[in-house]
């Protein structure tokens, strides 16, 4: 995408949010749906339009875990760590999925094709361990639907 | 062929959404005309997808469904295997007292006409006419204490906002339900999304705002779309907007997604999050009620306080407060998950032990061996073992035993469980989710798991500081992410040494 093109389209979310209260958090959302992340040219555009310096507007990009800087991998892989799914074998699954994947929390595949974040509780603590997958839920995963699930977003 | 069927983010999760394509389409192939509602889920989870399918006996439950049950649904439904015969009359449903949860996973969530009919707006309208202080008198009187964690009387906050002075007043709506073990307010958002509607506008009525916010994880996509929905059929329908029910008082409802930031649950990093900045915790006072958000008068409530505020005004603060317990009045939607047999929403009123939620109503594990320990209230709450299942779900006896209700999550593990595990991981979750912005929860959990790595390896001697650095978060902390964080560490310690490699003298 040139810049101008990305300048467009960040003036239009800009325009959607002008005069609201308090627009930071869905102008960001609008930017990463649009682009994946929040890119460098769009920080620009935005600080001054929401009257904030660059330095608080990269405060709150590296404050929020959806916030992202960098894009991600075709594919967002969220495993669920906390309480609930870990006592229905959660720790096993991260185990397999970080094994499968060949990374930790954060990274990506080096083919670009999954990046794996870590979730505190997707809500699906009575039918854990839960996942979610490009913002689709999927629950009582073990291994095997993981790795069918997987296959689905390898090359 | 009447069914139901749910959109719970849950039910999804498990292949509701297949299981529908599947009925459909059986249908089609037979010619049979097919009415599929997709409701909220009835809290049954270890049932889900459950189907119910109208017989002139009521509403009968089918489940888990897999697509490949679906033919026979035509077939004969009697004989079915997955058939569990009325859904009102499965024990686990049978013996809750749903007064938040009335029409969760009965009607369509988005139909206001079908909200209506089941009760809906009775409060508001009961509400609009009686004077803001009689109506916060209702809620007072009612007993209801905040459902978000701490407990305040929900009366008395109100009372607050509407005597406090101010050019605006805002209505905030804490939709962020990070604790792991917690579900209820997805399900009630995903499944009777009008009722939180009306108990926040009540809430503007009572204390004269004119503008609510509902601020809403965003690992809950699908509640997220459902409250979208329904906030536009509400203003559509005049429920909302300019002239609420054409009484000429105005509110209106925005819906603010948040950013994967645990800490924005509490309140004053939520209205930090709302107004644009980063979710760091405020100092305390000043209140919200007196200065909240853009440092207006605001009531920040959690999503089940205000869905109960409905069925208080509808039917009277003695209807509610006859249920429950000394100072735990009402009922509570309890949320069974973990290592569980029976896991889902159970709503019940105060006073049922620990022990009846996890071994009657919740069956034991999953996997059949003993239950080792349960955590109440969430990732800063603390687990109690078998010895403690006498105690009666209340507030103050929960205190009593060093541990807080809080959300009402029940997180059961089985007896393989390493305790010492679970503990180290409160911690690494407090590093991780601390806003930064007070030294005993940032850097006293990154100490603490350090220190448990040390008794882990056999360090005896580093007790004394892991207490010492507990004391310190506890006292120490600006709220209660590193305040708590310190409980479910201290409880595994005190009642499953073993876990650490510590007898109970050294442990004690
Ligand atoms: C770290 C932390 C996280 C919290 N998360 C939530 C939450 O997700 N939902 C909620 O309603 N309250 C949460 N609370 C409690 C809120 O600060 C606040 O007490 C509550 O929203 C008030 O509403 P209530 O009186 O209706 O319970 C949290 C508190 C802390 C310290
Ligand atoms: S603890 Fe994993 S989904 Fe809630």
């Amino acid at each position: 995408m040139t810049d101008t093109a990305l300048a467009t389209q960040v003036e239009v979310i800009l325009r959607d949010h002008a005069g609201g209260e308090g627009a930071a958090l869905p102008v960001l959302h609008a930017v990463q749906h649009a682009f994946g992340h929040i890119p460098e040219a769009a920080m620009a555009l935005i600080a001054p339009a929401l009257g904030l310096t660059q330095a608080e507007l990269r405060g709150l990009v590296t404050f929020y875990p959806d916030f992202r800087a960098t894009p991600a991998g075709r594919h967002v892989l969220k495993l669920c760590r906390s309480e609930a799914c870990q006592a229905r074998g959660g720790q096993a699954l991260i185990e397999a999925a970080k094994a499968r994947l060949g990374v930790d929390w954060h990274e990506t595949t080096p083919d670009g094709a999954v990046t794996l974040e870590p979730s505190y509780c997707l809500g699906l603590c009575a039918c854990g361990p839960g996942a979610m997958v490009n913002g689709e839920l999927h629950a009582k995963l073990d291994p095997e639907r993981l790795e069918r699930l997987l296959a689905g977003l390898l090359p | 062929m009447k069914v139901w069927l749910p959109r719970d983010a849950a039910a999804r999760a498990l292949g509701a959404d297949a299981v529908a394509t599947a009925l459909i389409s059986e249908a089609a192939r037979r010619g049979v005309r097919l009415d599929l509602v997709r409701t909220g889920s009835r809290g049954m989870i270890w049932l889900e997808p459950l189907a119910e399918i109208y017989t002139s006996a009521g509403r009968t439950a089918f489940g888990p469904l897999t697509p490949e049950d679906v033919p026979a649904l035509f077939d004969s439904p009697e004989t079915h295997p997955k058939a569990l015969g009325l859904t009102e009359e499965i024990p686990f449903f049978k013996r809750q007292t749903r007064l938040t949860f009335a029409r969760v996973g009965l009607i369509d969530p988005l139909d206001l006409a079908e909200y209506e009919t089941q009760g809906g707006l009775a409060g508001l309208r009961r509400a609009l006419g009686l004077s803001p202080p009689d109506i916060v008198t209702e809620v007072t009187d009612s007993g209801l204490r905040g459902r978000g964690g701490a407990g305040f009387p929900t009366g008395v906050k109100w009372a607050t906002v509407a005597r406090a002075p101010g050019p605006r007043k805002y209505i905030v709506c804490n939709a962020d339900e990070g604790d792991s073990g917690t579900f209820a307010d997805r399900m009630l958002m995903e499944g009777d999304p009008f009722c939180l509607i009306e108990g926040m506008t009540i809430a503007a009525l009572a204390t004269g705002a004119a503008q609510g916010y509902c601020f809403i994880r965003s690992e809950y996509p699908d509640a997220i779309t459902t409250m979208t929905a329904a906030v536009a059929i509400a203003r559509d329908a005049g429920v909302l907007g300019r002239s609420v029910l054409d009484t000429g008082q105005a509110f209106d409802i925005e819906i603010r997604v948040g950013a994967g930031a645990y800490v924005c649950g509490e309140e004053t990093a939520l209205l930090n999050a709302i107004e644009g900045r980063r979710g760091t915790v405020r100092a305390k006072p000043p209140l919200p009620a007196l200065q909240g958000l853009f440092g207006c008068p605001t009531v920040v409530n959690n999503v089940l306080s205000l869905a109960t505020i409905p069925i208080i005004l509808s039917r009277g603060a003695a209807f509610y407060r006859d249920f429950g317990i000394g100072r735990s009045r009402g009922t509570m939607p309890l949320q069974i998950a973990g290592n569980v047999r029976h896991g889902g929403l159970f709503e019940t009123a105060f006073g049922i032990t620990l022990g009846e939620i996890v071994t009657e109503i919740g069956g034991g594990t999953a996997s059949g061996r003993p239950v080792k320990a349960v955590q109440v209230g969430g990732p800063l709450g603390a687990w109690f073992p078998p010895a403690l299942f006498d105690t009666p779900l209340c507030y103050e006896e929960f205190g009593a035993k060093e541990g807080l209700v809080g959300h009402a999550g029940f997180v059961v593990l089985d007896d393989t469980a390493d305790m010492a595990a679970y503990a180290r991981f409160a911690m690494e979750f407090c590093a991780v989710e601390s806003c930064g912005k007070c030294t005993p929860c940032r850097i006293g959990a990154v100490r603490a798991v350090e220190t448990l790595d040390r008794i882990a390896a056999g360090e005896a001697a580093a007790l004394p500081l892991l207490r010492d650095l507990c004391q310190t978060m506890r006292l120490g902390s600006l709220c209660a992410l590193g305040g708590f964080a310190p409980y479910p560490v201290l409880s595994a310690l005190t009642h499953f040494p073993a876990d650490f490699g510590l007898n109970t003298e050294a442990a004690a």
